[in-house]
């Protein structure tokens, strides 16, 4: 395959749409150690999935340092919800899409107007999705920097002499082509070619015989065939004796492409991936929304540590939950003055976890430039976040597993700065209550001294009114029947809450509960 | 269009419909299996219909007249029956040695056209026989279902009608070749592939395609190129591709209404192999009169669990009752003295009554009920495990989720995985809330203290209802001897484990 020369018809777009110039930020090549924990791995699974052609995951994993880069995708993305924007940019992306894929496919082809016409098809969709893209960038309101300079720049692309010939050429060729009928004659291994002679349809003729069968459940055995990509040896030759029953149309085709064979511009190449990265998160959260989740721009600054954030909550229990038709249940959080550190206590498979991982996302999210899990969100940029969850996996002697705990928690208080976020998760499990207290007071007094900002899931109400830097945080139940989690988290005292168990009203089987139900 | 109509006087069974999520509950609790493999009597395909139509129960009595109707035509004529029932069969069984290729699938519009016209040719003697065996007994049944379908095969199936599928049939051969047309669709591909018939001229079939103006240009394959060959055979299916759906759907449509006729026919097979095996035993049977809907009734005598009758290869004892307006059904008394058994038959003959059959009796009536329900206590469960508990409450909701009125519910033993009191409180919570949504409820139980209360009617403060219970009791006589007859009686307090318990340390 040859090397493919690209050529910009005029100056490229001085910046990207990622990044406002020149405060290009490094990209990681790897994850996050954070990740795994806060199920980040999957949601952003999830969210490339369907485009692995971008190779998008480099974007995901490099949260931006800095709050006025955060603002420039901020405001690409607001532009971008305005749906009739939106719908534009997508169409110009699927054509883009496609363009690539007829290229590819033309370079494995062996028949010479078989590979030709696949350019042409290229060419054809190339200036249809330049042209449509630039009408429609026309005519909407665009605030951000970044679409603002992408779209002078497709206005004065679309108006160079080379594009025009481009399209025009293209267009009336493809049409000529189309326009030609013929007839092919199969009987044994001859194959006979022709022009098209208004035959009779015979098909329609045989449907009507039969179409008394037709009625009620039947399967269809109409077998559709796909598009293919490629023809054979056959198809090659009738396609040849195609070309010599109608050789005009051909040899416009041959003059065509000798002179543009190399339409790309590697300027649109950039963009077509860099908005990808944009795309995917809207999709993603545009599905969560129709439900009722509401995502806002947080508020992102790097000076104070008071946050708060109203209705968040955790993107792939949403998700998950989506499939069965269900809610995620939305929580909110603050850090105010000097608060720092998120204690949260409350019954098993109360929804602690799933309240840490919604705060390390939602600022995830955000040094993304995202908007995030909410209905209004003020944020801390923070530097890193620093997880440790109990692993499950990892199976050790109670000495030797707690021996691990403190080893990684000592690691991470050490790759930390007071601009960390830490979460940790049920750490100290496997030890005895007063080695468990001990432990985690101490880990505590090395945070505050830290004043890294913390969220830390515990069975231990002690830890939650250590000093004004910590917050109590109580995962609720059904104050009716304490066996139902609510999967609330609400910040209030501690309490040790017990589960009187009542288990007929549980599974909804009292009396007033069965007449409820059947009435 | 020909219609079957042997289960339902006006639509098909739905052979693909959804059976009740705790179907498999109530085969387990009734012990069905037995019935449904003795009514297939080996046959898979039998037991699967079966199963399905008993478990599909009909609620409007003048449906269930109609299956008694047509079965009882069944059993007057057997022969006619396995007559009828041997041409679909014979159907299938070409359908299996001749046309391999049917899905759609795997196989090209070439195949399925010669397929098909195969099939609607080696179908017309069956349509051809099917139409004398209709003529030859259109006499001789009496049910409503039997005389449509005689009568509607002798009108659908007359001889213009079958000759005309043949001419048809026939008629679909290219001795001449294919021939169609094409464009230039994306990157000069053809497409748009037509079947067309060449224009009427005179001379030989070739001169007459090519005789007009356009040029001809051709090639011939090389004889060894075999992707060539197969090049060309696709895209002559893509020209033949929708003639080939219309007669492979008019042969799926000869198909669907055999299928169907075996498939409905099944459920009759089934049922002349249970009247064998029950006139073996000597055991009675009896078609039951169906009340309407809303008349709570329940009358019988010589009822039996006939899946155990069938099981232990003999006749066995049969119980009575004559029950109007009376809920719930509360019976007690001692171990292995017939309960469960009892509890059974009640369930058994309810669901083959609303399966348009013969019942296990000698006589029964009872009113149709909107769904059956079974609560049995699991051997597993009879801990007193907190958890166990647990999981009768959480088997009881799945039924409360899933009654409606008019329901039967049979408990057997159920509460019982925790303490008499509690058992009984919420025993007696549970089935108060049924009877108020008007569920029938039968209930073996050890619980004293629940039937006491049903007894002295101390129910929920907030319940209006007032209770009709029947009580019955499992029969012993003076000596301790069980008869496993099931009587009216009182509740009493001891349930004889103690004499259970000494008989067996006894030996």
């Amino acid at each position: 395959m040859m090397e493919q020369k690209r050529y910009s018809v005029i100056n490229p777009f001085p910046s990207s749409i990622l990044f406002p110039y020149p405060y290009q930020e490094p990209l990681a090549t790897e994850p996050p150690d954070c990740f795994y924990d806060l199920n980040l791995d999957q949601l952003i699974d999830t969210i490339t999935g369907s485009k692995p052609e971008y190779d998008l995951k480099p974007l995901f994993w490099s949260p931006l340092r800095n709050v006025k880069n955060i603002q420039y995708r901020q405001e690409v993305m607001q532009d971008l919800e305005n749906p009739t924007l939106l719908k534009k940019i997508k169409e110009f992306v699927e054509k883009m899409g496609i363009v690539r894929r007829y290229r590819a496919l033309a370079e494995t082809l062996d028949y010479e107007y078989h590979r030709k016409g696949w350019i042409l098809e290229a060419v054809f969709v190339y200036t249809e999705a330049i042209q449509s893209l630039y009408l429609g960038l026309e005519t909407e309101p665009i605030k951000s920097e970044g679409l603002r300079s992408f779209r002078t720049w497709v206005q004065q692309y679309v108006e160079s002499e080379a594009f025009q010939i481009l399209h025009t050429h293209a267009h009336r060729i493809k049409k000529d082509l189309s326009s030609l009928r013929y007839c092919v004659l199969l009987n044994g291994d001859r194959v006979r070619v022709k022009r098209f002679e208004s035959e009779r349809d015979y098909s329609t003729e045989i449907e009507q015989l039969f179409e008394k069968f037709q009625q009620g459940a039947v399967e269809s055995y109409l077998i559709k065939y796909p598009e293919r990509a490629g023809i054979n040896h056959v198809e090659g030759k009738i396609l040849e004796l195609v070309a010599k029953l109608f050789p005009e149309p051909f040899d416009d085709l041959d003059s065509f492409l000798s002179s543009h064979e190399e339409f790309f511009d590697p300027t649109m190449i950039t963009f077509d991936r860099e908005i990808q990265f944009y795309l995917a998160y809207l999709d993603f959260i545009f599905e969560l929304k129709t439900r009722g989740y509401s995502f806002c721009y947080p508020t992102v600054q790097d000076t104070c540590k008071e946050e708060s954030v109203q209705d968040g909550f955790d993107l792939m229990v949403a998700a998950a939950l989506m499939k069965e038709g269900k809610l995620a249940v939305k929580n909110d959080f603050s850090l105010r003055a000097s608060e720092r550190i998120l204690v949260v206590t409350g019954p098993n498979q109360g929804g602690k976890t799933t309240f840490a991982r919604m705060v390390g996302q939602i600022h995830y999210l955000a040094s993304l430039g995202f908007p995030v899990p909410g209905t209004e969100a003020s944020l801390f940029l923070v530097d890193k976040i620093l997880t440790h969850f109990e692993r499950k996996e990892e199976v050790h002697t109670h000495r030797g597993k707690l021996e691990d705990d403190l080893y990684r928690i000592h690691t991470k208080i050490l790759q930390a700065s007071s601009k960390s976020l830490f979460i940790l998760n049920e750490i100290f499990t496997s030890t005895t209550l007063q080695d468990a207290i001990f432990l985690s007071k101490q880990i505590m007094t090395r945070l505050l001294e830290l004043d890294a900002i913390c969220v830390w899931v515990t069975f231990l109400d002690e830890l939650s009114s250590i000093n004004e830097k910590t917050v109590s945080m109580v995962a609720q139940v059904d104050p009716v029947d304490p066996t139902i989690r609510t999967f609330h988290v609400v910040r209030e005292p501690a309490d040790g809450l017990s589960y009187a168990l009542s288990l007929a009203h549980k599974y909804r089987l009292t009396y007033e509960q069965i007449r409820e139900r059947l009435s | 269009m020909m219609k079957v109509f042997f289960l339902y006087p006006d639509r098909d069974f739905d052979m693909t419909a959804e059976l009740s999520p705790l179907w498999e509950t109530l085969v387990q609790d009734l012990g069905l299996e037995t019935l449904f493999s003795t009514m297939a009597g080996g046959d898979k395909f039998v037991y699967q219909v079966v199963q399905r139509v008993i478990l599909t129960r009909l609620e409007d009595p003048s449906e269930i007249l109609y299956r008694q109707e047509i079965l009882k035509d069944c059993l007057n004529h057997p022969e006619l029956i396995h007559e009828l029932y041997r041409i679909p069969l014979e159907f299938l069984d070409r359908k299996r040695k001749q046309w391999l290729w049917f899905s759609p699938r795997h196989s090209s519009p070439s195949l399925i056209l010669s397929g098909a016209r195969q099939l609607l040719e080696s179908s017309l003697d069956l349509l051809h026989t099917l139409r004398t065996v209709a003529e030859k007994n259109s006499e001789h049944v009496l049910s409503k279902g039997f005389r449509r379908f005689f009568s509607m095969i002798q009108q659908e199936l007359d001889d213009t009608y079958l000759s005309l599928v043949e001419t048809h049939v026939k008629s679909l051969r290219f001795p001449g070749g294919v021939l169609l047309s094409a464009q230039l669709g994306k990157g000069n591909e053809g497409t748009g592939y037509l079947l067309r018939k060449p224009n009427p001229q005179t001379g030989s079939w070739i001169t007459r395609i090519f005789s007009e103006k356009s040029p001809v240009y051709s090639f011939s394959l090389h004889p060894r190129d075999e992707s060539g060959a197969r090049i060309l055979s696709e895209l002559r299916d893509r020209g033949l591709a929708r003639v080939a759906n219309s007669v492979a759907q008019a042969a799926e449509h000869i198909e669907q209404f055999f299928h169907r006729l075996r498939w409905e026919l099944s459920f009759y097979i089934g049922c002349i192999n249970l009247e064998e095996q029950l006139k073996q035993l000597r055991a009675p049977f009896v078609f039951p009169k169906p009340y309407p809907l809303h008349e709570p009734t329940l009358s019988f005598s010589g009822l039996y669990d006939i899946c155990l009758a069938l099981s232990m290869g003999k006749r066995i004892v049969g119980n009575q009752l004559h029950a109007k307006n009376r809920n719930p059904l509360v019976i007690m008394g001692p171990n292995k003295g017939g309960k469960t058994t009892f509890l059974r038959s009640l369930g058994q003959a309810q669901l083959l009554m609303q399966a348009g059959m013969f019942v296990p009796a000698e006589t029964f009536s009872a009113n149709p009920v909107s769904g059956i329900f079974t609560h049995f206590l699991r051997e597993e469960d009879k801990s007193m495990e907190r958890g166990k508990f647990e999981e009768e409450l959480q088997r009881m909701s799945q039924i409360v989720d899933r009654v409606k009125p008019n329901s039967l519910v049979l408990m057997n033993e159920s509460f019982s995985a925790t303490n008499e009191r509690e058992g009984s409180e919420v025993a007696l919570q549970v089935v108060t809330a049924l009877l108020e949504s008007n569920v029938k409820v039968a209930y073996v139980t050890h619980l004293y203290e629940f039937a006491h209360r049903v007894m002295e009617k101390r129910i929920p403060a907030s319940s209006y209802i007032s209770l009709n219970p029947l009580f019955l009791v499992a029969e012993r006589l003076s000596d301790g001897t069980r008869t496993y007859r099931i009587l009216e009686g009182t509740p009493l307090k001891t349930s004889y484990g103690e004499d259970l318990y000494h008989r067996v340390f006894a030996l």
